[in-house]
């Protein structure tokens, strides 16, 4: 029927076909072979990256869970504390306790005498070490005038050394000179010196000095702007996405809302963070550095990409779910809130979980809503300053102290746990829930 | 699922009453005190403000690593609550900043000068330190030179090695990493090596008009030997280790605690110490200052006591914890000056 194709050429032997044939074939089957290859290769190349990078991270960072520790045996004698007889909690909390620690290192190195020495001596232990023992005091008065053994960070120049970051000397990175080397060494003979698991970088806010230094204050941070984020931008995110897929009439204004938001899911997020500084900071006079601004922003971020995933679950729906609801009398409403949306929730969902590990890891926008800052407090409302886990790694990152690269390493680990658990509940929930037609 | 699409109106609602009911609140006193500016102040304010927050009956002040020039914009926006109190800054406040600041009714300003920074220009351990002087860091980075041919005029800068610039240096392609105009170590750079190095060339001194001496002398080449790197100086500091061939500006901090990997040239015959940038030999350092709203000072609780911790002994002195953070201390009659300004809370003279 075909007038263009030819009749089989009957001089060409039938062995002749063959071997053009098989000669073509070898080529096809080494062109997919090659493919698979390539492939192959790219798939190992970027698992090799991926390997590298957390492998790094890993290594940097897995010694930040642990603290180097110095056992003291503290002497909580009331005249070196500076107390009186009526010591109630206000004179406990404002009493000398680094005096204690110091008294306390003096005792094992009695021979340690000059003004020098003995501040050299002294900047072993951490500068916080006395907060440790004056909260550890107020919460329990009766150990005044007790002596008492307690294990208390020592600075992060020591910790540094004993978890061999650092070599001796200063052409080795090292910050103690040779008297503080011998000390080091001295204590750690003695069995004064040991690793202990780091509760402080859980369970502290941001510090200067890196042993006390900690993420609580970030990830609450992060918490507070991501509960801002959900509550604010799921309902709308659905509610408009239920409104132009199931309602809203098909003409050039809503495929003009349609555009704009795709346009808005790719616009960087800089750009919100100004947004953010000119309308809820400069405008409305909302706090600087509060959750509650950092939300409001990455609500902005996240809304475009909510709506899309939202609509994508409920086209997946099949119409005939719809035209059997219509048709045995349900109203337009009813046929969306009993029929259609329960079979988009998983994917809705999905797409704002996903939304919200993004949101996790910004920190661009948040720049310019001031929540790049030095935050001590852990944060109690949304109202309050805070920072977040990713600017938390950036203000670490930039710190001159050796001993913070360690805890930049360890706060991505945490980070990423964070996001696995998030990308592993979008994932399980669209496994456990969605439905295939 | 009634009951759902129920709990997501209901969140709506309940969403946009948190956002009307912050909006009333967002005026209401702020019971911290609020910083920003210069990330080069920031690792010495933050360490101030951690001890004032533990060792004091109020909150830790909140500080925001922003850049000098930034910090000082959001400072000068205006006086209230959500405005900052404090800005740290790497250099003094401009004239221009100072009348951004009286528009919008900010007319006394306390300035506290904390002490010094020493911008050094470092290159890895694994290449030869560097001898450098002042006029060699003009020639190899200046975007326009005096030509080398001898004609008197001036030319693109051709200079492509650091043996070309002094035949005293070594043979290394000019290749500096350093911070970007925003911040404060750049404007000090190009003050202090920049400007100090052109200052005595013919060619240029020639020009006569101060406004384009200036112009020609802290104009930094575009050519690609200078590399802007960020407010970062750690990257900087990592970029050394895995380039022996590149030379870096950034803070002298920096330096200290990095020194098994970097190690900080000489300039003009000066090693950046601590003792000599102390003593103001070495010619690259720069002062450091606090700016204090004096009308929030009055109305924020804590500013007085948070200066008068600052400015301390045990903070700022010659043997206090700021020393042991890399701030070189002020002498002992600067020091007194400080205290006494920011006891007294001495609002700055009018005239820059």
């Amino acid at each position: 029927m075909n007038t263009e194709l030819q009749p089989p050429d009957r001089n060409l032997a039938s062995a002749q076909v063959r071997q053009i044939v098989e000669a073509g074939l070898a080529r096809r089957y080494r062109r997919e072979r090659r493919f698979r290859a390539y492939g192959l290769l790219s798939v190992v190349s970027g698992v090799l990256f991926l390997g590298f990078l957390l492998a790094t991270i890993a290594l940097n960072g897995y010694s930040a869970f642990r603290q180097t520790k110095l056992q003291l045996d503290l002497d909580l004698d009331p005249v070196v504390l500076g107390l009186g007889d009526g010591a109630d909690a206000g004179v406990l909390a404002s009493a000398d306790y680094q005096a204690v620690v110091k008294a306390s290192l003096g005792r094992l190195f009695p021979q340690v005498v000059g003004r020098k020495e003995r501040r050299e001596l002294n900047a072993l232990v951490s500068a916080s070490a006395g907060y440790i023992l004056r909260d550890m005091v107020v919460a329990h008065p009766e150990l005044v005038g007790r002596r008492i053994t307690a294990w208390l960070p020592a600075d992060d120049t020591v910790d540094m050394l004993f978890k061999g970051r650092v070599g001796r000397g200063p052409d080795a990175g090292g910050q103690l000179n040779q008297a503080q080397l011998a000390w080091v060494d001295e204590l750690i003979a003695d069995g004064r010196i040991a690793l202990r698991f780091n509760t402080a970088f859980f369970t502290n806010g941001d510090s200067r000095e890196p042993e006390m230094a900690g993420i609580w204050g970030g990830t609450k941070g992060s918490f507070f702007m991501l509960l801002v984020t959900l509550v604010l931008s799921f309902p709308l995110g659905v509610s408009a996405a239920i409104y132009l897929e199931e309602f809203a009439p098909r003409n050039r204004w809503v495929d003009f809302i349609e555009v704009n938001i795709n346009n808005l899911a790719a616009v960087p997020s800089i750009v919100f963070g100004l947004l953010g500084l000119a309308v809820f900071i400069n405008f409305f006079g909302l706090p600087r550095s509060a959750p509650l601004v950092g939300g409001l922003v990455l609500s902005l971020m996240t809304l475009p990409v909510i709506i899309i995933a939202s609509r994508a679950a409920l086209r997946a729906v099949p119409p005939s779910v719809r035209e059997a609801a219509l048709g045995i009398g349900s109203s337009p409403m009813q046929m969306v809130f009993h029929h259609v949306l329960p079979l988009a929730m998983p994917g809705m969902l999905t797409g704002a979980i996903i939304g919200m590990a993004r949101a996790l890891g910004e920190s661009a926008p948040l720049l310019m809503v001031g929540m790049v800052a030095f935050i001590v407090d852990v944060p109690s409302t949304p109202l309050d300053p805070a920072t977040v886990l990713p600017v938390q790694i950036y203000l670490w990152a930039d710190s001159p102290e050796r001993a913070f690269a360690e805890r930049t390493s360890a706060a991505i680990l945490v980070l990423l746990g964070f996001l696995l658990v998030m990308n592993m509940a979008a994932v399980w929930l669209r496994s456990r829930f969605e439905r295939h037609w | 699922m009634k009951t759902s699409a129920k709990g997501v109106a209901m969140a709506a609602a309940f969403a946009a009453t948190t956002v009307v009911a912050s909006l009333a609140f967002g005026q209401a006193a702020r019971d911290y005190i609020s910083v920003v500016g210069s990330s080069t102040v920031y690792p010495f304010a933050t360490v101030v403000a951690e001890r004032f927050g533990r060792d004091s009956r109020f909150r830790t002040p909140k500080i925001e690593s922003t850049g000098t020039g930034g910090g000082l914009k959001l400072f000068c926006a205006g006086i209230g609550v959500q405005f900052p109190d404090i800005a740290n800054a790497s250099r003094p406040i401009k004239a221009s900043e100072v009348a951004e600041c009286a528009r919008n009714g900010i007319s006394e300003i306390v300035e506290v000068k904390i002490g010094f920074d020493g911008i050094v220009l470092a290159n890895s351990v694994r290449a030869p330190r560097l001898a450098l002087t002042r006029r060699a860091i003009f020639l190899a980075l200046a975007r326009q030179v005096p030509d080398p041919k001898g004609s008197g005029t001036l030319v693109a800068n051709p200079y492509r090695n650091w043996r070309d610039v002094d035949p005293a240096l070594p043979d290394l392609p000019i290749e500096v990493l350093g911070p970007p105009p925003t911040s404060g170590t750049r404007d000090a750079f190009d003050e202090l090596a920049m400007q100090g190095g052109c200052k005595g060339i013919p060619a240029i001194a020639a020009l006569g008009d101060e406004a384009k001496i200036k112009a020609v002398c802290q104009t930094l080449r575009e050519d690609g030997r200078y590399i802007e790197v960020g407010e970062n100086d750690n990257l900087i500091v990592q970029k050394l280790k895995a380039n022996p061939a590149a030379v870096g500006v950034f803070g002298y901090s920096f330096l200290d605690e990095n020194s098994d990997a970097v190690q900080g040239s000489t300039v003009d015959g000066e090693s950046p110490t601590f003792e000599a940038i102390s003593a103001g030999a070495y010619p690259v350092s720069r002062p450091l200052f606090l700016y204090v709203k004096k009308a929030h000072a009055l109305a924020i609780p804590g500013i007085r006591e948070y200066l008068a911790e600052f400015t301390s002994g045990r903070a700022m002195g010659p043997e206090g914890y700021l020393a042991d953070k890399g701030l070189i201390p002020l002498p002992a009659a600067e020091l007194a000056v400080a205290q006494r300004v920011a006891r007294g809370l001495t609002p700055r003279a009018p005239v820059n």
